[in-house]
């Protein structure tokens, strides 16, 4: 049995110790947000906020996680920069097929809480590891601008 | 944990919920969704009928729901064809929910092709017209039905809003909600009028998507989102060549409480969450029975490609005499051949299927762009009538035409078989892109003369490749001829004089072949566009000019390659091994013409530093969304002119994740400017265009920075650094 705290809540899960947090998220809590795409760390859509960092959660083993706050996108928007982000992303239609935007609004809400002004090379350094396969670039970036134009 | 009938909610109401809620509220009938459970066997129509029951559903609260026949993939049809609904039936676009349409061709199906399919950038094409009657003549029920109601005639009224108003009585009102159980009782109107363009108030606005906001707080619902209770989860491989058979498993380092099923091309392993089903799949030692096609590779492939588009082709298309011009005297004369690569999908949603075997059929879950041939291909599994397979479509993690395929229904189901209770098979990422249905690898072989002044005076294309429609049916080409590889090179938009285009099957042996976003125009316009710029400048003229001087006879087409021109700043300046490069296409209905701006290192790296659209799809329904589509669709045709290539060796594919089967990043997407020049001709498609588009202006654009004509996709730095000679 593992405890999690995930978006400020306790969780107890039946999981082996090198479990992927992802599938612990999607399978056994029940949190389906949080989406599967590459399982090696390369595209994204999995990325969680572990103590309010960006993590790829297909490669993170529940057993290594201890007591540290697990946030998702279900509870990104009850934090400011989290609601500003899905605010931007919905004012420019930022979203296609939507499945990598979960992944997309984590990273770029990391982002914003580590740098509140980004240049385009931090939404560079910091956006690469999210494959939007519809190609929603343009728009990921402006929001991003967009979102922390608001502050 | 929720039931699977209230999972298909996406922040917006459930079909189910939406009949609950409604009936709750008022008790009533409403208009709408009166369908019969399995209308699959009803005689398809000889024409469209409307059937405003079949797709509008009014609650006594005024809420409307649209079941829409095509399917959600990210380019936005939710929204668009519930703006063509809306607008004629004069409702607040607040109060509309989406709902996916059960799967019911004789219902759903194309006003075109009588089947629900979602692809070739069709959707606003084929249903612009009969989605608008369907909506007028709904709003005609609800003004008939308040004229019953006030003994009025019903041309003294009028309608606002989601309601019928008497200006001849005081300005007296019935709300739509009010007038629907009246409204469901009468026939509806056949023969209505459209609203005139000057009183449209949704369609040709950006009005917000419907689909978005469950979409950035994870509520959407995909097919690999279901949940219910008992619940199994399934991992599989299948045999990694074409044809191939499971030879031998061991399954001796199996853990505890999986299941293995084991198929005649198929091992899977089932448990309580994925992490166990995979876990025990890797646990697994798989020996496979390769067959014949174990003993293709890429180059054996390329080379029977190269060998069949040597040979005559079937005729396509033939204007003037293009091979006794080419075979005159003294003609200034240009051959080249151009290659395409096999190509996968990659949706970011792997493939998956959700199925529930029982009662002698099947109830199943899944993302899929053609809900009825789902519903065939599950049956045929199960040996059953289609009666018997109750399926619920999810929202789709694109589908690029990777799920106009179902042999993902087909497996899932076949799993399902072995397991007790429902299960979601999910494919793995590098399943997915090994398992995938490839866009063919083309050979295209031309040819083509000019005059002295520089005019193109012959033309001739043989397009050699894989036929898609052959694959799917299982039949052969008609008299040799595949007419879903031609869209793209039959046209003539230059109005060569003596113009050829022919067809010759070059069928993939250890590869399958599907439907990739852009089908036919892929290849055509690549290879027409690159050649247009080689003839450019063996007549020493600009490309643009060059192009222009023979769009006469295509107006819209001159006009948006005219236009881009200007808004790329077409002739200006650029540092040093960078270059512009242009594409004019006109297909899927609609007219684009693109500017790409690239600049190449001298390591042979390539950097896409602007790109700018001007595109004429006639009527436009909802403009932002088909910006949107066109941005990312050039972006889609970036990431294969850049990075797309699928490789076999001994009969498999070894491409296996993101690493190796790369997508284009945020730090390598450029800014694209798309301007739209609307027009009252009829609506063309938007998915695709964008595609097309990419590759062409792309690669002209590296020729323009560096001299060096690619003729091959995907583009080679070790050409471009000077490595290797092209």
């Amino acid at each position: 049995m593992v405890t999690l705290q995930i978006n400020g809540q306790s969780h107890t899960v039946d999981a082996p110790d090198d479990m992927p947090l992802l599938w612990v998220l999607r399978d056994l809590v029940g949190l389906t947000g949080t989406k599967f795409g590459c399982g090696i760390a390369q595209c994204g859509a999995c990325t969680v906020h572990l103590d309010g960092k960006a993590v790829r959660s297909c490669m993170l083993p529940v057993g290594s996680i201890g007591n540290r706050a697990i946030t998702t996108i279900e509870a990104i928007g009850d934090t400011p920069t989290g609601a500003r982000v899905q605010k931007a992303w919905l004012d420019i239609e930022v979203v296609q097929c939507g499945y990598c935007q979960s992944g997309q609004i984590m990273s770029a809400t990391a982002l914003l809480n580590r740098t509140p002004n980004p240049d385009d090379s931090d939404i560079d350094a910091a956006m690469a590891g999210n494959i939007c396969r519809c190609g929603t670039y343009v728009r990921i970036r402006q929001a991003i601008k967009n979102a922390a134009k608001t502050v | 944990m929720s039931s699977p009938a209230d999972t298909s909610e996406t922040g917006a109401l459930s079909r189910r919920t939406f009949l609950k809620v409604s009936t709750a509220a008022g008790g009533g009938l409403m208009l709408g969704f009166h369908v019969p459970a399995f209308a699959q066997d009803a005689p398809k129509p000889t024409k469209y009928v409307l059937n405003p029951n079949a797709f509008i559903a009014i609650a006594p609260d005024g809420k409307v729901a649209f079941q829409i026949p095509q399917e959600e993939m990210g380019q936005g049809v939710y929204t668009s064809l519930s703006q063509l609904l809306a607008d004629e039936l004069d409702v607040d676009f607040a109060n509309v929910t989406p709902l996916p349409a059960p799967p019911v061709d004789a219902l759903y199906g194309s006003p075109r092709s009588h089947r629900m399919s979602t692809g070739g950038s069709t959707s606003i094409r084929s249903f612009y017209t009969a989605l608008r009657q369907v909506g007028a003549s709904g709003r005609a029920m609800m003004v008939a039905a308040a004229a019953q109601q006030w003994k009025v005639d019903p041309a003294t009224l009028r309608t606002e809003n989601g309601q019928v108003i008497d200006d001849a009585h005081g300005g007296r009102k019935l709300s739509y909600g009010e007038l629907a159980p009246r409204a469901a009782k009468l026939p509806a109107p056949q023969d209505v009028t459209l609203k005139a363009d000057k009183d449209l108030k949704l369609i040709g606005k950006s009005v917000k998507r419907l689909d978005t906001p469950g979409k950035v707080n994870g509520k959407a619902q995909y097919g690999i989102d279901v949940r219910m209770d008992g619940l199994k989860i399934a991992a599989l491989a299948a045999s990694p060549v074409v044809g191939g058979k499971v030879a031998h498993v061991d399954a001796s380092k199996l853990p505890q409480g999986v299941q293995l099923v084991q198929l005649e091309d198929i091992v899977a392993v089932v448990g309580t969450h994925y992490w166990a089903a995979k876990k025990g799949l890797d646990s697994l030692t798989i020996r496979w029975d390769d067959g014949e096609n174990g003993k293709y590779d890429s180059a054996r492939m390329w080379h029977e490609i190269r060998e069949t588009s040597a040979k005559d082709g079937v005729l396509a298309k033939e204007e003037g005499d293009a091979k006794k011009a080419l075979a005159a005297k003294d003609t200034d004369k240009l051959d080249v051949a151009y290659e395409l690569p096999f190509l996968s999908h990659a949706p970011m949603e792997p493939q998956n299927f959700t199925v529930h075997v029982k009662d002698g059929g099947c109830e199943m879950w899944g993302g899929s762009q053609v809900q009825t041939s789902a519903v065939a291909a599950a049956a045929k599994a199960l040996n059953t009538a289609p009666e018997k397979i109750n399926f619920h479509n999810q929202m789709l993690g694109g589908g690029f035409g990777r799920r106009l395929d179902t042999d993902m229904v087909t497996k899932s189901v076949r799993i399902a078989e072995k397991v007790d209770g429902p299960v979601k098979v999910i494919w793995s990422r590098e399943e997915d892109i090994r398992q995938d249905m490839y866009r063919p690898a083309y050979r295209n072989v031309m040819s083509a003369s000019l005059d002295r002044n520089g005019k193109i005076t012959a033309w001739t294309h043989r397009i050699a490749g894989g036929a898609v429609s052959v694959r799917m049916s299982g039949k052969p080409l008609k008299g040799g001829l595949d007419r879903g590889s031609l869209e793209g090179a039959t046209e003539n938009n230059y109005g060569v004089p003596n113009f050829r285009v022919e067809y010759i099957e070059t069928p993939p042996k250890a590869l399958n072949v599907g439907y990739w976003r852009g089908v036919a125009p892929n290849n055509n316009v690549f290879a027409t566009e690159s050649l247009m710029d080689e003839l450019a400048l063996k007549a020493g003229k600009d490309p643009v000019a060059f192009r222009l001087a023979q769009l006469d006879g295509t107006p819209r087409l001159k006009a948006v390659v005219q236009m881009v021109a200007q808004r790329s700043n077409w002739g200006g300046a650029l540092p040093k091994r960078a270059g512009r490069g242009i594409c004019a296409q006109f297909c899927f209905g609609t007219y684009i013409a693109t500017v790409c701006e690239a600049e190449v290192a001298d390591n042979g790296e390539v950097k896409i530093r602007q790109v700018h659209a001007v595109i004429d799809p006639g009527r436009v329904v909802n403009p932002d969304t088909l910006m949107a589509q066109v941005q990312g669709g050039l972006m889609f045709g970036f990431t294969a002119a850049l990075y797309g290539d699928i490789t076999v060796k001994d009969g498999r594919v070894q491409q296996r994740n993101f690493n190796d089967y790369r997508i284009m990043r945020m730090n390598e997407a450029p800014p694209i400017d798309v301007h739209i020049i609307a027009s009252h001709e009829a609506p063309g498609g938007i998915g695709e265009p964008g595609c097309t588009a990419g590759p062409p202006s792309l690669v002209n654009a590296i020729a323009a920075a560096t001299g060096i004509r690619l003729r091959k996709l995907p583009i080679d730095r070790d050409i471009l650094a000077g490595r290797k000679i092209a």
